[in-house]
This record gives C-alpha cells, structure tokens and sequence, in this order.
C-alpha cells in the first residue's frame, strides 16, 4: 500500500467531480415543484419605510406569494441572533438591536431586505419584485467610523446612543501609560485596515422545503456550519424543534468566514416553504452578494510603541474603532475584541499592552470575521508599528524583530493580552524565509532594478495567530454564547471500510482527503475504503463546522478521540477471539497482535466480528464498531511565522508588481504539504488584494460604490507571483496530533509584508506610511509630490 | 416562445426559452447541466465558460437564442466517455489546482483553450494574461498556472517537460 498517511502529499478525493462538473452545490439542487424568490432590497442607506405595497407584485405573471417584514411580525418570527456578547469598560452588556429577518418600520443599509416575492420562475419573481412600491422616508446615513462617532451624528439605532455598540478594553491602562511616562522613545502611527468584501466564488444561496405531512423542514444552504444555523434558525428565528428541522451544506464553493453567519434568506426561504407549501428557492446574484454578505475588517486605529534607548519594546497603547455595520451580525462582536487585541503581543516580549475598542454601527452591511478575522488586522498594526520603529530610531528592520522576538525557549509563554503561547521559534521561521527569499542579496537587485527605471523593494513580516477555535470555557467567559467542542462519528463498517461524520465542513479545504489520512495512520485503512461525511444534521450527531482553522485541530482531535475508542473496543474483541488477555493486545497498521506470539488478527477479522459475530463477548461487550467522540480544545493553537515580499514600482505609473513572495510559516504537524501549500497560496493571495487592490468604498451618503466585481478589484492570475511556501515546525503540545493550522495564515502575515516592502521601494521619498490599498494614484501621488 | 437548436456534449437538443434566457440559464436549468457555475452578474468571474463551435465563451454574456445551431462543449463533455479525465483534467488534480472547486469547470475550459490557441508553447506570463477572464479566489492562481504548464506538452503530443 502506497504511503497515504498523515505527511503523504496524496492527491485529494474530492477533485474528480468537481474536475468533470459533477460537484453539487446549492443552487445545483432542484427539489420537486420548485418555486424561486427574490428579495427586494433597501436602495437606500438609511429610511423610515412609511408604506409598502405589494399589491401589484402579488398578482404579477407567475406570482405565488409576496411576504413582508410585517407578514413575518405577525407570526412572531425572530430576529436574527448574534452569537457573542461583549460587556463594555464600565461592565454594561454592548447594545444589540433587533435584527429583523425583513426590515420593519426602517432600513440601515443599501441592501437591508425589505420583501421577498415567491414565483413560478426565478424570472417572474424578480420582474414582480420591482413592481413593490416601497415609500421611504429618507433618513440622514453615517457611512464612516469617523462621521459615526462625530457629535450630533445620525442615529443608526434610537437605543445606541453615539452609535457605540460597546467600548472595551484589555490590559491595565495605568500600568501603560507609566511606562509610556519613562519611555526614552515612543512612535505612533495611524492606520486603517480597509474594508473588505469576502467574495466566495459560489454566491450564497437557500433552498427551503417543508412536508405538511410529517412538519419536516429542510433547508440546504450555502454555509460552513449547518448545525449552528440550525441552532440559530430554529431555537431564536423560526422556533422550529430540531427533529423537524435538517440544515444540509452540501458542497460549498468557498467560505472565508462570509458563510459562518445565520443570514436572512435562509429563514425566509424555510419560513416561505412552509407557508406555500412548496420548495423555495433562492439564489444570490453577485451584485447582492456585494450588499449583503458580511463585510471584513474596516478599523480606524491609532497605536504607540514605547522603547527605551536600545530599542526594546517596553509597553504597546492602542486605539481601534471598529465598524460593526448596521446590525451585528453572527460573531461580529468578538473579531475586534478577542480575536483581535488579545493577539497584540504578536511574536514579541512586550511586557505590558493596553488596548482600547469601540465599536461602531454604521448605515453599511454587517461586518464579521473574514479570511482571519481580527488577527489580520493586529498583525497589519503590530508589523507596520515594529517597522515605523526602526524608521524611527534608524534601527534594522530584521534586527528589531529579532531583538524583541518571544525566545524559542520561553514556551509556554504568557502575554499580558490573556493568551498563553505553547510553542514556537520565530527565529527558525524568519531565519529560513530570509534565506529563501536571498535577502541577503536583496540590494543588488534593487540596484539592477533601478537601471531598469523601477523602484524595488523588501518588506518583511513576522507574525502569529491564534486559531483552533475554541476552548469552550475560555471563550464563554469571554462572552461566546455556545461552547465550541467539534464532534466526530467514526463507523468501522463490518468488512473494514470506514466513514467518518464530521461536525466540520469543508468548503475548499480539502477535508475528505486530509481527515482521511488521519484515519490511514491510525487505523491502518487504505485512503480509498475511507469516506468523509459533512455538512448534514440529519447525519451528523453534532458539530460547529469549519472556521478559525479549527477542522484539523479541533475536528481532527476529536476524530483521534474516536479511534482510540474503536482501538480499545478492538483490542476486547481480539482479546476474546484469540484468546488472550487484553493487556497483551497490540494494534498496530491495522492488525491487532498478540504480544509476543505469531497470532493476528486484521481490523477487518475485528468488525465482522463485531458485527456479525459467532463468536463474540456478548455478556461483556456491546456488538459494532461506532465510536463517537467530542472534543473541547485546551487552548487556543498559535501558528506562526515570516512572510517576505519584494515588490517593483513603476515609477511613471505607480503601479506595483510583486515579483516575489515567500511564506515560511509554524503550522505545526503538517497532514498533506500540498495541501497546505495551497492553504497558505490562496490565504497569501487574498492578504495581497488587500494589500494592492482590494477596498469597499462607501460614498459620504452611505452608497456601496465598489458594488459589483466591475468596481471591487479582485485579484486576477496577472496580479500575483508565485508564492513560495515553506514549513518550520514546531508542534502544538495540547492535541493529539500536534497541529495548529493553515487556513488563514497566509491572510494574516501577508499584508503588511507587501506595504513594507513598498515603503521600502520609496525609501528615497520619505514615505513612513501609506494605508491599503497601495493604489497606482496612491503611489503616483505620492512620487509626483516630491 | 422561440425555439433554440444546439448540439451540447455531442448531443442535439431543441429548447423552448425566452427571448432573454441566456445560455448558461439555458444549460442549467433546461438542460440540468449544472457543472457550468454562475459566479456573477458582470460577466467578470468566468465560473460560466463553456465552449461554443470550439472556442470559449461566457455563457452568461449570450442570449441562448444566439447559440442556435452551435455545438457546445461543457465540463461535463470534456472527460472521456469512461470518465477518464482529460490532460487539463488531470494536470488540474495532479497540481492541486482546485479548491472549492466553484471556479474549476470555467478555468478548465479556458484553459483548455488557451492551450488548443497555442500550439508553439505558453509561457507563464501568457497563462496569466490568457486567464484573466477567469476569478478564483481560492488558489491564489499559483497551481492553476502550473497545472495548465503542465497540461500543454500532454494535449501537444510533446512528451512532458521533466520538473
């Protein structure tokens, strides 16, 4: 048997049907007697709906039903939930503000859903949809943070005064600001992340089902976590029980965090289907994909590092506004808070850190984890900071990294920001991205470079993040609403194949490949007798799904718990089959043994036995081989590393090329290294977007100008390098399998490697600063100004 | 309604649409031949690529109508009858050039145009510019970009280049 377990770079099982277009994706599904909906949509950002009128939709060709936010009102239906609760500076719980399923008496955002029309076809129900006659009451709209929190602002909601979700902080102020009060040197800079659009190539959509006979719902749905839209959708939305209500993902063409969240179609569609009694079907077009999917990132902040004369880093003060949107939406107010400031310490000793957080409501959509999710925007803060610091004080840039770097030999390592490190060696991971990236022939390019007439340059980015999300108990006190253990369902079948019920979900990851391998090593079964099942309660015991890198760490751990189950259930069976004494039972590659004998048997000989037996311990041992396990993370992992771009800009035109990028990253034990080369390439790509092309641009009035893929500059194959990707391991000392994670490494270290490398190539302007994205007419400007 | 004649996968169809069905409507939803994607509304993600008379297209930037009399190709015609994939196919696989899998069928058949257009060789820098018509947001390009290096010696007759 070819080598296929965990360290095998073994092609994945997935991409056969997805190669020959047999994949099957939500809109793919067609059920029986279908109707479609549409959505009407708020144009405005932000208005009183005086009236509705839907009386010439209604009897519109092909029309069956039209639904408002007052139909749904009328059947108690719930608002949208949010998952997490963050409790301000002065203890009071943050304001959350209902959020309608279809807006009621006003909307918050070009976008916000107002009606929906149920038709015959897709096409008659969007013709009908403009047939609604909404009145709308403008109202004055706050699109920015800054015109948000400005005195005598419009309110996006009458219950938060000031438009402040919550005002929180972390660290002990006091103790920074006397440190700050000895410092010998302080730099502050100023800087946005820019607001992003998550862009999952498939749009999101909801097919609702409903059998009068047996009250069954069925939703499929385009989501990384059936079972938390179960949750979410039945207990505080539809108030439909459990056993009624199967949520199915099937296959899902990407995520990024954008399909985390309860959105409103899913109950509309599940709502509908029972009120007409047919199969609902809806489909995002792009353009609504633009204005109503979760946004990411967009804070204002302002930070300071502290120094004392040779450049030691002695406390960190920072100051974030960040935008929640108009209504909070799933995990919204976690990202700027928990996965965020907690990550300040970065990879540095930093003795002491102080951050501070206001949240924001704007007239603009929702805002949520995206691709990183909070450490994203820490490590653009913390690497821009470190490299303004050696600007600064004239310093190194690698040198102050190095000088303030976490040692190899500080694990486990405490950081003043609540997390604890388990293990690391940022000195490893930037030693051999130095060294691949040839910086030390770096200035000789740049010279070559500059015979050519383009500016070249070196940025370099040291990072670390949190992810294996979550320690229940960890994330509960800090206000997570639901433990965060993953499940795993492992069926030895009785001739010795294998299918595995995962509570995570793969939506590009690759799963049924890489949680196969797992099972290979363990179980000794070939990659082709084992079956990854995802994504449908109906199937599944339970399950938080796939975000915050957690598959492998978390879903990965409890599938381990699993099969040590069904090996110590095995070893009894073998025990009494060849009569021997469990204690002199061995498993290993799939046979058991008896210690110091010939004598055998396969896991196979075990599950028929188990299953089918003649001869089995009946009195003492339950038939089958089933094992299910949870498992509940001890702590947070920490992938880490080093990401260096070098970049070229034209100087006639602005415009840049990264014309090299490599990533050296922790990501502990690795399962499938062309996977997770591939993990890191697309994380790398998106952290390059955001870098050069990517930004959500509302104008003054609260219109979303950069609505389509016409206006938001995605990434194309001629705006990107090849990426070289590199591991240097340390493992993760609290799961069974040593893994930390890949899926967001590449988003969160590559951003401020990029800018760093273009205020490097500009060295000769004086530049200490540009925010994202580094536009042409951003670089042109700044060039022509000298 | 009108009526539309076209040869899809080397089959012929006649198909009632409306005036304004486009022809990925037309594969999808007349014909169930979901493996063609809708990524956008823009025609700007080319999730949509199909090829009509041997050459690729967006099939949501044409009127089904205009299609009549065609023969198009889908990703559900381009592996062999026993299902043994084509070299695009395969090089698709062998290089991890696939994530989520949403954008695959509308790269595949770019790509495989972009190779048939280019008999005496691409080079990288061709690939990148030949797939512009064409979003992925998983990938970040880099394997695509291989795998199509990969997959033209294969689809050229030439033996492969050794790596």
């Amino acid at each position: 048997m070819p080598f296929e377990g965990i360290g095998a770079a073994v092609r994945r099982k997935e991409d056969a049907r997805f190669l020959s277009g047999h994949g099957s994706y939500t809109d793919d599904i067609n059920r029986p007697g279908q109707l479609y909906a549409f959505v009407r949509r708020s144009d405005r950002p932000h208005a009183k709906i005086r009236s509705i009128d839907t009386s010439a939709a209604a009897t519109a060709p092909g029309v069956v039903a039209v639904y408002t936010g007052a139909d749904m009102a009328a059947e108690n239906i719930g608002g949208l939930p949010c998952g997490w609760q963050i409790h301000s500076k002065d203890g009071s719980p943050m304001k959350e503000p209902p959020h309608p399923v279809l807006a009621v008496d006003k909307v918050r955002h070009v976008g916000d859903p107002i009606a929906v029309v149920i038709a015959e076809t897709k096409q008659a129900a969007k013709d009908a949809s403009e047939q609604i006659v909404i009145d709308y009451e403008d109202l004055p709209a706050v699109a920015s943070l800054r015109d948000a929190i400005a005195p005598g602002a419009a309110l996006v909601h009458d219950d938060a005064p000031g438009n402040i979700c919550y005002d929180w902080h972390i660290g002990d102020k006091v103790v920074v600001d006397a440190a700050f009060a000895k410092a010998a040197k302080v730099v502050k800079l100023d800087l946005t992340n820019n607001r992003l659009i998550p862009n999952a190539m498939e749009p999101r959509a909801a097919i609702g089902e409903f059998d009068g006979y047996s009250g069954d719902y069925t939703l499929y749905t385009t989501s990384q976590n059936p079972h938390v839209i179960r949750l979410l959708m039945g207990a505080f939305v539809l108030h439909i029980p459990e056993n009624k209500l199967r949520v199915v993902a099937p296959d899902v063409g990407g995520g990024f965090g954008s399909k985390i969240y309860h959105y409103a179609e899913e109950a509309i569609v599940t709502w509908a289907a029972g009120k007409v009694r047919r199969p609902v079907k809806w489909t995002a077009e792009r353009t609504e994909s633009f204005m109503s999917d979760a946004h990411g990132r967009d804070h204002d902040t302002t930070a300071e590092m502290a120094l004392d004369a040779e450049g030691n880093f002695l406390a960190l003060r920072v100051s974030t506004l960040a935008n929640m949107g108009g209504y909070l939406s799933t995990f919204a107010p976690c990202v700027p808070t928990y996965l965020y400031a907690t990550l300040l310490a970065g990879v540095y000793k930093t003795p002491v850190i102080y951050c501070e957080v206001k949240a924001v409501f704007t007239n603009t959509v929702p805002v949520d984890a995206y691709r990183g999710a909070g450490r994203p925007e820490a490590t653009f803060l913390l690497e821009r900071l470190v490299d303004a610091c050696a600007y600064d004080t004239k310093t190194d840039r690698v040198a102050i990294r190095r000088k303030n770097f976490i040692p190899a030999d500080a694990f486990p390592y405490q950081t003043p920001v609540a997390l604890q490190y388990d293990s690391g060696n940022y000195q490893a991971t930037l030693d051999a991205c130095l060294k691949a990236a040839d910086h030390a022939g770096f200035e000789s390019r740049r010279t070559t470079a500059a015979a050519k007439g383009k500016l070249r340059g070196m940025g370099v980015s040291t990072y670390l993040e949190a992810c294996g999300i979550a320690p229940s108990a960890v994330v509960g006190s800090l206000g997570a609403r639901a433990g965060l253990y993953e499940v795993a369902n492992i069926k030895v079948h009785p001739t010795g194949s294998v299918t595995v019920y995962t509570g995570t979900h793969s939506h590009g990851q690759g799963h049924e490949t890489t949680l196969a391998q797992l099972v290979c090593s363990q179980l000794g079964v070939p990659l082709d007798q084992v079956d990854i099942v995802h994504g449908d309660t109906a199937k599944i015991p339970f399950g938080m799904g796939t975000y915050g890198s957690r598959s492998l760490a978390v879903g990965g751990s409890a599938m381990v718990k699993a099969m040590d189950k069904i090996i110590v259930k095995g070893k009894k069976i073998a025990a009494h089959l060849m009569e021997a004494s469990v204690d002199d039972i061995e498993f290993k590659d799939g046979t058991f043994s008896v210690a110091g004998t010939d004598k055998t048997k396969t896991l196979t000989d075990i599950s028929l036995a188990a299953y089918v037996p003649h001869n089995y311990p009946i009195e003492e041992l339950e038939p089958g081989l089933d094992e299910t396990s949870f498992y509940d993370p001890k702590n947070f992992t920490f992938p880490g590393g080093c990401h260096v771009a070098e970049v070229e800009i034209d100087k006639d035109t602005g415009v840049v090329e990264v014309v090299n990028f490599v990533a050296v990253d922790d990501v502990g034990r690795v399962i499938n290294p062309m996977i997770v080369e591939g993990q890191v390439q697309g994380g790398v790509a998106q952290g390059i977007g955001q870098a050069l092309l990517e930004h959500a641009v509302y104008d003054e009035s609260g219109q979303l100008l950069s609505g389509s893929m016409m206006d938001y500059t995605m990434p194309r194959a001629d705006d990107l390098p090849n990426i070289t990707v590199g591991t240097e391991i340390t493992l993760c000392t609290h799961n069974p399998l040593g893994v930390k994670g890949c899926g967001e490494v590449g988003a969160i270290g590559s951003p401020p490697a990029v800018i760093n490398a273009i205020i490097d190539a500009l060295k000769a302007y004086d530049v200490r600063h540009i925010d994202m994205p580094a536009t042409p007419q951003k670089l042109w400007s700044i060039m022509a100004a000298k | 309604m009108p009526q539309v004649t076209l040869t899809v996968n080397g089959k012929r169809h006649t198909v009632e649409v409306e005036g304004r069905t486009l022809l990925v409507e037309l594969l999808r939803e007349k014909l169930g031949l979901t493996g063609t994607h809708v990524g956008c509304d823009t025609s700007q993600c080319g999730a949509c690529v199909v090829h009509v008379d041997g050459v690729s297209a967006k099939s949501c930037t044409m009127l089904a109508l205009q299609a009549d009399g065609t023969s198009v190709l889908t990703i559900e015609g381009v592996a062999a009858a026993d299902g043994t994939l084509h070299p695009m196919q395969e090089m698709f696989r062998e290089h991890h050039a696939l994530q989520c899998g949403f954008c695959t069928p509308g790269m595949v058949m770019s790509a495989i145009d972009l190779v048939n257009s280019h008999p005496g060789g691409l080079t990288e820098k061709q690939i990148r510019e030949g797939l512009e018509g064409n979003l992925c947001r998983c990938t970040g390009y880099h394997n695509i970009v291989k795998a199509i290096a990969a997959a033209w010696p294969l689809m050229h007759g030439k033996a492969a280049a050794a790596e």
